[in-house]
């Protein structure tokens, strides 16, 4: 079949692609998006093993097999609570593809360039197509290619350590190698360094060695951000892996790959920016890590923490006509999204209303709270944004924090020395009263102190959040 | 230790120091209790109740005295009780120390503890025992209900079949707790509401209350610091007194129910409601002053009695506003008991540890250990924040609002005009030394960009988890790449090749079913 047919299907698949994305604006369109997606999938890589230029095509499907049992058998398997750390390892593989993808792009030129002249018409497939291109646009090939390399092989390692970090498997506290961020600017002053050497003599070593240094640019830069910066990472490396694909694209001269790679970089970006302006912070100050300087001492809280026991909160709750609750990310730790779906199904029935405030950088992930929540069956039109919902707390009886600390803190407001000063929180100590599920009187990730937990409406309610949870269900009536 | 409540013996208290609920919780600590018999009975709590309680019932004061540890009480103690307090008995009760210097040395021979109710230090850890704030609430309350009972219209505004009524029109003058009480409870019946205090940083607390503030001409740096005072009013100079009588004398015609809650701590009420405002106001109106105890506010105000002047004006003086509301008084003065008693059994064993370094109990204690320990030193804590006056924000004019929002256009317009020629000759640039095979490609690029952008804001929230596993799923496209090459003739290539089709593979099939899975979830209620 000729290339008309390949680049219509092209065409078609790229359309499909924008409407799955552009259908994830609702939850009823989204579960429609998701086929869109599918089918534009399905169509590209079929056109693509039965178009010119593709050879081995039983290889391709068996591998196609292979890897899809694997991705089917683990989507199946993977817990709700583990998707960010899923998220994380497919963005490796991304960008660990998109390194071999450049490499047999560099090879193939090579093979090419050795090829005689009058014999490049007989090449074939891939080979074939850099035959037939000018001096200047092998240079610009390389460009391409050593770019590709480059996000690809900072995505993986990135994602490596992203991975790790949000899977337990490495130490979540930001750590840096003596020399901080001097070593990433080194790193990345050799790959360009390398650049000129690869593009003036195309030596495979000059791209091993940016390969390297890219691995190590990954590797550092992730283990030097904490926890809580997780969801700014995980989109940014989102972000990579779309731009990865966009940069071989460029290079394999593909028009679908490019689009679909500004498609999910353009995401990933976005992503990232709405995290860092739910935190106050640049994107810069994320990626660089530790949080910005505080520019006088904190204001000094008055008060105590007045701890509460079971039976306080039910009678609370059994009194209250609204409540609000801002589950954090202690929520996924403990496991208690069950319970407190349970505790809203309950709240409910006795014909309350309930509802959540989600903050957007709640959870490791974006958008990690509305899906634990949706998993143990809370209803999503009760799950409200921090701009939804912020005016309705002066008129809410009681607001319970589950397993979230910085969002809430009102420091961010009343206290301009504060470090968070300025981060939009959820106001939810304007409501009657507050109960902060929380495991003890510890700080949260920034190690800021909360104001919120010495207030004279917020009581403490101690305990693991699953435990106080199970315990304070059979006493709502 | 053992927690014992008399019967009050001031004639026309009904309030009682322990309520069955307050004796459970107190048990809860360690405790055991013991009541007087019938201490309840005017407050609505019977003997059965106590005793269903776990409360031991005594026949007589004697008795009780005798057998508790620590006695709690309402008012400060009658001679009779007083001397029935032996050596090493704690009293819990209101006592006014500053005015009973004598009760207090009798107390200092006799040996007994005192923790006086009234000298609780106001800062925000010892609010829950804050007896005189729970008790000026229910005055409030009981003020603006007191004055209903009085006034013969509607507080609320109507209009019926049989003609229209106005609201009435009610003026609380003090906003501490009670003021407050009163202006929630009076806007709650649908008064129109007016509230004057001399500390204007309280101006905020009324009116979120629903009440107006009645705003005084006068420059701000000459009035006492309210927060400096403990949270109490200062006196205020003459100059701002004339002032503020020259304001209720424009108020006094219109105004059908006046509730005064002015006090100055250690001193006689202030006068603020002057003979000739009284005659100056509609008959039928009403006055409660809750500062009769101390003079009262208004000139014609008598202790515990209520008198109608000439011109059919209700002047009420009533002192025992919270012993008329008992069951309530009650049950929250045996609260503010039960939290001083947690704070004083912190190991909730029963085991009372009196100790003398806490802010709170050093603070309330004035007699301990044979010593008078009153007036107590300054809490470690600052009462209150010293709070800076809020910069106002200035309202603009339209003219002036307008002109901002055109030089907000005119910046955005450079901004995006700036940026748009800067990138465009950029682009430019490049393109003069690319060739147009890049070029095309790159417009792919760009545009795909800005679908991008455009699709992904309109994205919810609530679904970017599932944005991130398609988006994942969909930038494993990257295998169309390794599918063109595998086909390739060097047996490097395609063993690289095959391996990204097989991470590509992985990523394709478990993005897209992980996003179905999520999608499959959010269910609407």
């Amino acid at each position: 079949m000729e290339y008309g047919f390949t680049t219509a299907a092209y065409v078609v698949a790229a359309v499909l692609f924008i409407q799955s994305l552009g259908g994830l604006s609702g939850q009823e369109s989204a579960k429609r998006a998701v086929w869109y997606g599918i089918v534009g999938m399905g169509i590209a890589v079929l056109a693509t093993v039965i178009g010119p230029g593709a050879g081995n095509w039983l290889l391709s499907v068996l591998m196609i097999a292979v890897g899809g049992a694997i991705g089917y058998v683990v989507a199946q398997r993977v817990q709700m609570t583990e998707m960010p750390q899923l998220v994380a390892a497919m963005h490796s593989l991304v960008g660990l593809a998109a390194v071999f993808i450049g490499y047999n792009a560099h090879l193939e030129a090579a093979l090419v360039a050795a090829t005689p002249e009058d014999q490049r018409n007989l090449l074939e497939g891939f080979a074939a197509i850099l035959a037939h291109k000018s001096p200047v646009e092998l240079t610009i090939l390389r460009v391409e290619v050593f770019l590709g390399v480059f996000i690809g092989a900072v995505t993986f390692t990135g994602s490596v350590i992203a991975y790790g970090k949000l899977a337990g498997k490495v130490d979540g506290v930001a750590k840096k190698l003596p020399g901080g961020h001097m070593l990433n600017a080194g790193a990345a002053l050799g790959s360009l360094l390398m650049l000129v050497i690869y593009l003036q003599s195309g030596s495979a070593m000059a791209l091993i060695v940016m390969t390297l240094l890219a691995f190590f640019i990954g590797y550092h830069l992730i283990m030097g951000i904490g926890g809580a910066d997780m969801p700014v990472v995980v989109s940014m490396l989102n972000s990579y892996s779309g731009w990865a694909a966009a940069a071989i694209g460029f290079s394999l001269s593909n028009d679908l790959l490019i689009v679909v790679g500004a498609l999910v970089g353009s995401s990933g970006a976005i992503l990232s920016y709405i995290m860092c302006k739910a935190m106050n912070r640049s994107f810069v100050s994320v990626i660089l890590g530790g949080f910005g300087g505080t520019t006088g001492p904190a204001m000094e809280i008055s008060g105590e923490q007045i701890a509460i026991d079971t039976e306080g909160v039910a009678a609370a709750l059994n009194e209250a006509d609204s409540i609000v609750i801002i589950p954090g990310y202690g929520m996924a730790v403990a496991q208690a999204q069950q319970a407190v779906s349970e505790l809203t199904r309950k709240l409910r029935a006795r014909g309350k209303n309930v509802r959540f405030a989600i903050h957007p950088v709640a959870g490791r992930l974006p958008g990690h709270m509305n899906v634990l929540l949706a998993e143990a069956k809370v209803p999503y039109d009760i799950v409200l944004e921090m701009d939804e919902i912020n005016e309705d707390f002066p008129s809410t009886d009681v607001a319970i924090v589950i397993g979230s600390n910085d969002i809430v803190n009102p420091a961010a407001q009343e206290d301009p020395n504060s470090p968070i000063a300025g981060m939009p929180v959820l106001e939810c100590w304007k409501a009657k009263q507050v109960f902060v599920s929380k495991r003890g009187q510890g700080t949260g990730y920034s190690g800021i102190e909360n104001p919120l937990f010495y207030k004279e409406n917020t009581r403490m309610f101690y305990g693991d959040a699953k435990k106080s949870l199970d315990a304070l269900l059979p006493l709502i009536d | 230790m053992k927690i014992g409540a008399p019967k009050e013996i001031f004639e026309g208290e009904a309030r009682v120091a322990m309520t069955p609920d307050s004796a459970k919780l107190l048990q809860k600590l360690g405790h055991t209790c013991v009541i007087e018999t019938g201490a309840g009975a005017k407050a609505g709590f019977s003997d059965k109740a106590y005793a269903d309680a776990g409360v031991e019932v005594v026949k007589t004061a004697a008795a009780l005295f005798k057998a508790a540890d620590v006695v709690v009480k309402v008012r400060g103690p009658e001679p009779v009780e007083a001397k029935r307090l032996t050596e090493g008995q704690t009293l819990i009760s209101f006592f006014w120390p500053a005015q009973n210097d004598k009760l207090l040395a009798q107390m200092k021979a006799q040996g007994s503890t005192v923790i006086a109710m009234d000298m609780v230090p106001r800062i925000s850890r010892a609010q829950k025992m804050d007896a005189l704030s729970s008790m000026a609430n229910i005055a409030g309350y009981r003020a603006v209900i007191e004055a209903g009972n009085n006034f013969g219209r509607f507080f609320t505004g109507q209009v019926t079949a049989a003609g229209k009524v106005p609201p009435a029109k009610v003026l609380v003058v003090g906003a501490g707790v009670a003021g407050l009480a009163a202006i929630g409870t009076a806007t709650s019946l649908g008064a129109i509401t007016y509230a004057f205090d001399v500390r204007p940083e309280v101006a905020e607390q009324i009116e979120s209350m629903g009440a107006e503030f009645v705003y005084l001409e006068f420059d701000a740096s000459e009035l006492p610091d309210g927060a400096a005072t403990g949270g109490y009013a200062a006196p205020s100079t003459p100059e701002f007194q004339a002032k503020q009588l020259a304001k209720f004398r424009e108020l006094a015609p219109e105004i059908d129910i006046v509730i005064t809650t002015a006090l100055i701590p250690g001193r006689p009420a202030p006068k603020l409601w002057t003979k000739d405002m009284v005659e100056m106001m509609k008959p039928g109106s009403v006055i409660i002053d809750l500062a009769a105890e101390r003079g009262g506010n208004c000139d014609l105000t008598v202790m515990d009695e209520k008198i109608v002047t000439d011109n059919g004006v209700t002047i009420v003086g009533y002192t025992d506003f919270p012993s008329r509301m008992a069951a309530q008084a009650s049950t929250l003065y045996s609260n503010n008991i039960r939290h001083m008693l947690a704070d004083l059994t912190p190991a909730k064993d029963g085991v009372i540890n009196h100790n003398m370094e806490d802010d709170v109990i050093r603070g309330a204690t004035v007699a301990h250990k044979g010593e008078i320990t009153f007036p107590p030193p300054p809490p470690k804590v600052a009462a209150i924040a010293v709070q800076k006056p809020k910069e106002k924000v200035k309202e603009l004019t339209p003219e002036e609002r307008r002109a901002k929002e055109v030089a907000e256009f005119k910046l955005q317009t450079r901004n995006q005009v700036g940026l748009m020629a800067i990138a465009g000759g950029l682009l430019l640039l490049a393109g003069m030394f690319t060739p147009a095979s890049f070029m095309s490609h790159f417009i792919v690029f760009v545009l795909a960009c800005y679908v991008g952008f455009q699709v992904i804001w309109k994205v919810s929230h609530s679904l970017h988890t599932p944005l991130m596993a398609i988006t994942n799923a969909i930038s494993s496209i990257i295998i169309l790449g390794a599918v063109l090459q595998i086909g390739s003739g060097s047996w490097l290539v395609v063993v690289l090749a095959a391996l990204s089709v097989l991470m590509a593979g992985i990523n394709i099939f478990g993005g897209f079913m992980v996003t179905r899975r999520m999608l499959a979830m959010f269910q609407k209620s």
